[in-house]
């Protein structure tokens, strides 16, 4: 029944989807690489910049010029979040990190429940309909771009990590928090500089996908657990790795909805999740930062 | 001695509530309260003696809800045994699971997610399945009686979690007690320093999860009886297994009572919640939300740690 | 002392009463007497969780109908008393819905309007049972929502069987009004209650009546991309392509339509997301044109209706089919109680079951419950038409004209 010429534009379609995918999990895999941390309010800080970019398209801000006030923003609330909340709150043992930040995602969702309503928003631009012709498919412009931002924002994360004194810094406290503390790093700083720069990614993330989804208080769960899939495949604390592994994520979840169906099609994602934890559990490119 | 006064003033309390508590908002809260309590400790089994924390107890919530609800309704299987082969069938997927898992070694939070990532697999299978009544649920038809497991009001529903909660209570006490519960008790403190030790870890981890799997197995076949509904969301969402974790960790990992305490507290505080802060949608939660990071903040080993300072600290002021 | 004031008060009472009755004799409105009792009204959704949207909707139209009521002074037989909503939230879940109920039932709610949801109402009415608790359903259209023979539960919305024949018999005489252009159809619907159980009827129906079902595709909530689907639409070219989703699913998909250039001969959802929803309208003028929708609709010749969109409108809230449902649902209740007399749950679940009530703003008819169903509840098709929702079906009340085949609308 599967006719195999729409095969190719669905893997494109899978490609796109992908980079979007590994967007929005290039924050998490470096909190993840340097806090050991799972998360929780992952979603929830996507949701806030989706809102925040939502808001200034409202005043008149076209959503990637937005770019420039929506990362430094995510990446203060970020690092207010661990330096202020997170790490405070919960005395360094994993159970209880877990706990804050599951506490931390409830409030943020239902604070934008309270403030802006259920109401599932959108935008239009004028590049909303553009095509782009690839050939073999036509793919929108909103897409198009998104991918470039996830190779480019790849890059600039990879150069920030191994080649800055702060990722240094950063490296230093992912491998030996007791060592680095030893040596006169800061630790809890660079913590709350690793949520803030992984939310910044959040921020970067949210002005490119506003122009192709929608926004609700509850849209942060359609991402999440891709995202996890994402930082797992692609080995957690690895950048290529969740570039890749994100695009592969993506493929596999067209291809797999095209062969078994949209519904059960989901599955694959999962099936190659718990293939990567059995069988290669650092992921494809083992963990960069620990 | 002391203790087993207090235990026992406890239980004749908990067995009086239905003619004490005339409300039957109370005992529905009282209801889910002892609930979470069986699954709480059933995650505690795992969470915290084994050391092994799970995000995907859903996976066994629901296929002990899913059980109950397909044989029941499927192959007219009486309910009360149908809880009984909840347990099992809670057991045996998280002995797959369990064996997978462990077999490859996974620890920390690779253990969460895959355990994380086999519910979703199963919350897919079960939109999916044609058995399951795919993303429309399973209605068990209403048809009170007691051999039915359906009651007329919330007494007989409150005596039945009660049992569960007791049963719980004397798994984890004895598992407190016992051999298997040492070797948990090692593992979670040093597993490659107890496999030296000569303990089997895999087998002992297999044994905690399918029991953990089991107990909450018996919470999924109480709920769909309970509330006559389930579908592949309530079953196996990952709403399900945060609710089971929080329970445990906020009560006091890796203790007897800590299920029972957390359960109450953070049911009680959502209740709270929700008479505090009026009718605004979400401000309720908003205060939930916040309640459980100030919990942690202030009680970072759980109610039964405070329990434990209140209780040497007054040990000190009477001996002094 | 004590046994002197009480009988001292008691005399007051008496005389209250008295002078009471005495001024209502004379016609004039009873402030100088007590106030009767406000009835207590359970007013059970769920505003939040993943139904939000839809949940704080319905609120709103039970809202607007508890103030109407009450401005208009009242239930009238019992001497003015005014309707008090206790407003509830059952979270987006039924084990949630099930303990409000109790709470309803405990501050002395008379009766119960919501929730919503089929999953929730199935756990809400029978708590509500329990008590002998009357229990109007909104929307729930799962039908055993009413078939489990719970006496206390009366839905006023159609139930899914009603929806799906209604909207393949109208869709039957579109076509053959058109000269039968259409043959071939597909179908893409959401995984939940509503969407499968559309699909199957669909299946076992349409083949009946001449159409040939090519591909019926069933995707997950949420779906983050529709391009596959859009692509494998392509392939198949339906004459017509009818979907049933959620509202995000709905834009997602109608979205990558409009960007691949797909056009088949008329888009014809079945409790769609968004082609029956003037929020979708707004913001996707060029996608919603001339898409038919056969879903719960107002009946536009009603002046009740239009005066209830304008006060919707001017609360900023979209008017959607939660809040015209609801706001119908509460005015059938104060009819009951009107009918009743008194605020005893017995009372109004017999008033209810013979409720011949025509002042709602659905084109219903007086409303006539069969084992909890109203059995006049249909819905209605409409079609994107200037910009506007306009009424296609059932003729007799049809604001528009029939566009099929659509022309081209993309450019």
């Amino acid at each position: 029944m599967l006719d195999p010429i729409i095969l190719l534009p669905a893997a494109i379609n899978g490609l796109t989807m992908g980079a979007v995918y590994a967007l929005v999990a290039l924050g998490l895999t470096l909190i993840y690489g340097v806090l050991h941390i799972i998360n929780f309010a992952h979603g929830s800080l996507l949701m806030v910049g989706l809102y925040g970019a939502f808001f200034l398209h409202r005043a008149g801000l076209d959503p990637y010029l937005a770019l420039v006030v929506m990362v430094p923003a995510l990446f203060f609330t970020g690092y207010a979040l661990q330096w202020s909340v997170i790490g405070k709150a919960s005395h360094g043992s994993d159970q209880n990190i877990l706990l804050v930040t599951l506490g931390a995602s409830i409030v943020i969702e239902n604070l934008a429940l309270y403030f802006f309503s259920a109401d599932t928003r959108t935008i239009d631009t004028p590049y909303s309909f553009e095509m782009i012709d690839l050939g073999v498919a036509l793919v929108p412009l909103p897409r198009v771009i998104a991918f470039a931002a996830a190779l480019v924002l790849a890059a600039v994360l990879w150069f920030l990590i191994a080649r800055t004194d702060l990722g240094r810094a950063i490296r230093a406290v992912a491998k030996e928090r007791q060592g680095a503390r030893l040596v006169g790093i800061d630790v809890d700083h660079i913590f709350a500089m690793s949520f803030g720069i992984g939310t910044a990614c959040l921020g970067a993330a949210a002005c490119l996908l506003l122009p192709m989804f929608y926004v609700s208080p509850h849209v942060g769960h359609v991402f999440v657990l891709v995202a996890f899939t994402v930082v797992v495949l692609g080995g957690m604390g690895s950048f290529s790795g969740a570039l890749i592994g994100g695009l592969l994520i993506g493929v596999t979840e067209s291809l797999g909805g095209l062969l078994l169906g949209e519904s059960l099609g989901q599955m694959g994602i999962f099936l190659i999740f718990i293939a990567t934890l059995m069988f290669r559990p650092s992921g494809l490119f083992g963990s960069r930062l620990s | 001695m002391n203790a087993r006064l207090v235990m026992a003033a406890g239980l004749a309390a908990a067995l009086a509530v239905p003619y004490l508590v005339r409300s039957d908002f109370w005992l529905g809260f009282l209801i889910t309260v002892l609930l979470f309590a069986v699954m709480g400790m059933a995650w505690n089994i795992l969470g915290g003696y084994a050391g092994q924390f799970s995000f995907g107890h859903a996976a066994f919530f629901g296929t002990g809800a899913y059980a109950a609800a397909v044989l029941h309704i499927g192959f007219g299987l009486n309910p009360w045994l149908g809880l009984a082969v909840a347990a099992l069938a809670g057991g045996l997927v998280a002995l797959v699971i369990g064996y997978l898992s462990f077999r490859y070694g996974l620890r920390g939070s690779y253990f969460a997610l895959i355990t994380l990532a086999f519910a979703e697999v199963l919350r897919i299978l079960a939109n999916w399945a044609e058995f399951t009544g795919g993303g429309v649920g399973l209605y068990v038809p209403l048809k009170v009686g007691i051999a039915n497991l359906q009651f007329s009001g919330k007494t007989g529903y409150y005596y039945v979690a009660l049992g569960f909660a007791v049963l719980s209570l004397a798994v984890g006490w004895a598992l407190e007690h016992s051999r298997l519960g040492a070797q948990l008790m090692a593992i979670r403190e040093n597993e490659d320093a107890a496999q030296a030790l000569g303990v089997d870890t895999f087998a002992c981890k297999l044994k905690a999860i399918a029991l953990s799997g089991a107990l909450t197995g018996i919470g999924g076949g109480f709920y769909t009886h309970y509330y006559l509904y389930i579908d592949p969301g309530i079953a196996y969402g990952p709403g399900v297994s945060v609710e089971i974790l929080l329970v445990p960790i906020i009560g006091g990992l890796g203790t007897v009572f800590g299920p029972l305490l957390g359960s109450a507290v953070l049911h009680g505080a959502g209740e709270l919640a929700r008479r505090l802060m009026g009718d605004a949608p979400g401000l309720n939660l908003i205060f939930y939300g916040v309640l459980l990071i100030v919990m942690v903040r202030f009680m970072p080993e759980g109610l039964m740690g405070l329990v434990w300072r209140l209780r040497h600290r007054w040990r000190r002021v009477a001996d002094a | 002392m004590t046994r002197k004031d009480s009988s001292l008060s008691r005399r007051h009472v008496l005389a209250g009463a008295a002078a009471g009755a005495a001024v209502g004799s004379l016609g004039l409105p009873a402030i100088l007497g007590a106030q009767p009792a406000a009835i207590k009204v359970g007013i059970l959704h769920p505003v939040t969780g993943p139904l939000s949207y839809s949940g704080t909707q319905a609120r709103a139209g039970a809202q607007m109908a508890i103030e109407e009521i009450n401005a208009a002074g009242g239930i009238k037989s019992m001497g003015g008393a005014r309707l008090e909503a206790l407003l509830a939230d059952a979270q987006s879940r039924p084990d949630v819905g099930a303990a409000e109920v109790e709470k309803l039932n405990e501050a002395g709610a008379a009766a119960i309007v919501g929730p919503f949801a089929s999953g929730i109402a199935l756990a809400t009415t029978q708590a509500a049972a329990r008590h002998g608790i009357p229990h109007i359903v909104d929307v729930g259209v799962v039908d055993q929502v009413v078939t489990r023979g719970l006496a206390n539960t009366f839905r006023f919305g159609p139930g899914l069987k009603t929806i799906v024949d209604t909207a393949i018999g109208n869709l039957i005489k579109i076509n053959e009004g058109a000269g039968k252009p259409a043959r071939t159809v597909m179908i893409v619907h959401e995984e939940s209650a509503f969407g499968s159980g559309m699909a199957t009827t669909l299946n076992a129906e349409l083949p009946k009546h001449g159409f040939e079902i090519v591909e019926t595709i069933k995707h997950a909530n949420p779906t983050r991309d529709f391009s596959n689907i859009v692509l494998r639409v392509q392939a198949r070219k339906p004459d017509l392509l009818i979907p049933s989703n959620y509202y995000d699913e709905y834009v997602l998909f109608a979205r990558a339509l409009q960007q691949q250039r797909v056009a088949p001969k008329a888009i014809y959802s079945i409790l769609g997301g968004g082609a029956s929803s003037y929020k979708f309208l707004k913001e996707f003028p060029q996608a919603a044109s001339y898409v038919m929708d056969c879903n719960h609709w107002f009946d536009p010749r009603k002046a009740q209706a239009l005066a209830l969109k304008e006060k919707t409108e001017k609360r900023n809230l979209f008017f959607t089919y939660e809040v015209f449902l609801n706001y119908s649902c509460v005015y059938l209740l104060a009819d009951a109680l009107e009918r009743a007399g008194n605020a005893r749950r017995d009372a109004i679940t017999a008033a209810l079951a013979a409720s011949t009530l025509d002042r709602h703003v659905m084109p219903y008819g007086p409303t006539r419950f069969v084992n909890g169903q109203n059995t006049g509840a249909q819905p209605v098709t409409t079609q994107i038409l200037d910009r506007d929702i306009k009424v296609i079906f059932p003729l007799a009340f049809a604001s528009g004209n029939v566009v099929y085949p659509i022309p081209e609308r993309l450019g």
